[in-house]
């Protein structure tokens, strides 16, 4: 109840503070918006519905976007843990491939692909494949080397051995992995819709840039801002406390 | 020596190099009927449930050079049999049973169970490792039931059987916790349930009980010993600690340290249930601790090469 108090008074003195800046109108409007202009826009968007469709659009693509680089990313984890030649060589490709921005995969995808969705999919899948193949690679190092010893000798093998045993004992170690890579899967995502006329909230925001409307580039900035925090805190923080009680893992502070 | 302990090679004494001692008919072919403790009825002793033979493992050490951890053992283990192996740190008697539980494999001999060699893990040998290996993102139910659920028995059939194992180790409230909610003697007896749950013929023991409280250890002692008692199953059970091996054991085989290899085999036929300060399990105890202690000392002598070397003192337990 206390941290709620102290969550309302926060923002409402950045709202006040940002109200205020507003109010002195040192700079233009077109410039600098109001709050009550960005709520009024927020208003307009979500009741003539082009806001919900712009999230439904954008979720849509990074949900299948990073499904595939979580599917993908940890079958190509797990071989590079388990294979030191893999190790050597693949490794090390991975970990300096991460600081290339996946947008730098665009005019690539544009060639690939073509001007469409699956270009876009392409590049969200470049930015959290690595984080979770690189996760995923460290869990398994990480994980106890007993529990796959005990999952063999209770008579797992192969895809039961993954499904089983490997896959929930490293779960713990690729957690802020996989929160990593929806991070990075979803700055992706916006990034590459702001190139192309795709319907998400990408190209909502650029719009308003056309337009000139700074109050929709702010509300379109804010549902991005929300959208990640409402992932990360629904799904991420939940499988946390979840593993946490099971594992019996306090909770870090 | 108390009468109530005798050398399995009878009074001829057994030959220091323990080789010759297996090329001369194995350990069982040397025994008089008369110094078999327990008679196991209806089991011919010539059927081993589990038979090496000239075992040896040598790996190489991160500086390079080959070390010869397991050298020539030959060991024949009866159905039912609750045999102990004992031996300072470092002789190999933790890999033994991985060997046998099909995890590592032997660099030369061969482990037979049943008569036919053993290839990888099989749900007939269910080893409990010295850490245990409990899945901790798993209940205790489901740790038990995880053999099963491989081995694909049905859903009713697993919830049966873990109903029964859990009951056996007296742990039926404790169904849904996890793991890190048990205490330590708790954990062991779930890891002793999920053992027996895949219900295998035979099952390995690494040094279960070795973290444990005293008061929990002998409590847990006579837990296995009962149910050894009620399931029938081949034990093969390594310590570190004489006492124990000779309050559960049918018969105690010493290995020497690196390389490990059989020094002596030392049949127990103390009636059951034993309780370990009763003077004759001490008395027992005393006989092979002294040629336990030999091989701590060439073990601290080898960990200890450069400068003091330590002895064990006299009448202290390792």
């Amino acid at each position: 109840m206390k941290r709620a108090a102290r969550l309302v008074i926060f923002y409402t003195c950045l709202i006040g503070l940002w109200a205020l800046l507003a109010q002195l109108k040192i700079w233009p409007a077109y410039l600098f918006p109001t709050p009550w202009g960005v709520a009024q826009e927020l208003y307009d968007g979500f009741s003539d519905h082009s806001y919900w469709i712009a999230i439904a659009v954008s979720m849509r693509r990074v949900l299948i976007g990073y499904t595939i680089s979580v599917v993908a990313g940890m079958i190509l984890g797990l071989g590079v843990a388990s294979n030191k030649f893999l190790e050597e060589t693949m490794g090390g490709l991975l970990v300096s491939l991460q600081s290339l921005p996946s947008i730098c995969w665009w005019p690539l995808a544009l060639l690939w692909f073509g001007l469409n969705q699956n270009a876009i999919l392409f590049v969200v899948i470049m930015g959290s494949l690595l984080s979770v193949t690189l996760a995923m690679e460290d869990g398994r190092k990480q994980m106890p080397k007993i529990y796959g010893m005990a999952g063999r000798n209770l008579g797992a093998r192969g895809f039961q051995l993954f499904w089983h045993v490997l896959l929930p004992a490293s779960l713990p170690f690729i957690v802020s992995g996989l929160k990593q890579g929806w991070a990075f899967a979803w700055r992706s995502l916006i990034t590459a819709e702001m190139l192309y006329v795709s319907l998400g909230l990408g190209q909502v925001l650029m719009m308003g840039r056309e337009t000139s409307n700074m109050n929709a580039v702010i509300a379109v900035m804010i549902l991005i801002i929300a959208l990640g925090y409402i992932v990360d805190g629904l799904i991420f923080k939940s499988m946390e406390r979840h593993l946490q009680h099971k594992w019996g893992l306090t909770p870090a502070t | 020596m108390s009468s109530n302990i005798q050398n399995a090679a009878g009074p001829i004494p057994i030959p220091v190099d323990p080789r010759s001692t297996a090329r001369a008919a194995g350990p069982r072919g040397k025994l008089g009927p008369a110094s078999v403790g327990r008679s196991l009825p209806g089991i011919s002793p010539e059927i081993a449930k589990v038979g090496l033979s000239e075992i040896c493992l040598s790996y190489r050490t991160q500086s390079g050079e080959r070390l010869l951890a397991l050298d020539h053992i030959n060991l024949e283990v009866k159905p039912g049999e609750f045999l102990c192996v004992v031996g300072p740190s470092g002789c190999g008697k933790s890999t033994l049973l991985h060997l046998i539980a099909g995890l590592h494999q032997q660099t030369s001999g061969q482990v037979l169970v049943d008569g036919k060699p053993v290839e990888g893990p099989g749900t007939d040998r269910i080893l409990i490792f010295q850490e245990l290996g409990l899945f901790p993102w798993l209940t205790v139910g489901q740790n038990v039931e995880f053999g099963m659920k491989m081995k694909g028995v049905s859903k009713a059939g697993r919830a049966e059987k873990t109903r029964y194992y859990l009951r056996l180790v007296h742990l039926s409230q404790f169904k849904d916790s996890y793991i890190h909610q048990l205490s330590g003697g708790m954990r062991q007896r779930v890891a002793l349930a999920r053992a027996l749950a895949t219900e295998p013929d035979v099952l390995l023991m690494d040094e279960p009980f070795a973290a444990l409280d005293a008061q929990t250890r002998d409590l847990l002692h006579d837990e296995l010993e009962r149910i050894w008692a009620e399931t029938g199953r081949t034990i093969i059970f390594v310590t570190h600690n004489v006492r124990e091996a000779i309050r559960l054991g049918d018969r105690v085989v010493l290995l020497t340290f690196r390389p490990g290899r059989v020094k002596r085999e030392f049949l127990i036929d103390l009636p059951r249930p034993r309780v370990l300060e009763d003077v004759h399990v001490a008395h027992a105890a005393r006989a092979i601790l002294d040629e336990l202690r030999e091989e701590i000392n060439r073990s601290l002598e080898v960990e200890y090469s450069v400068g003091v070397r330590p002895h064990v003192v006299p009448g202290a337990e390792p």
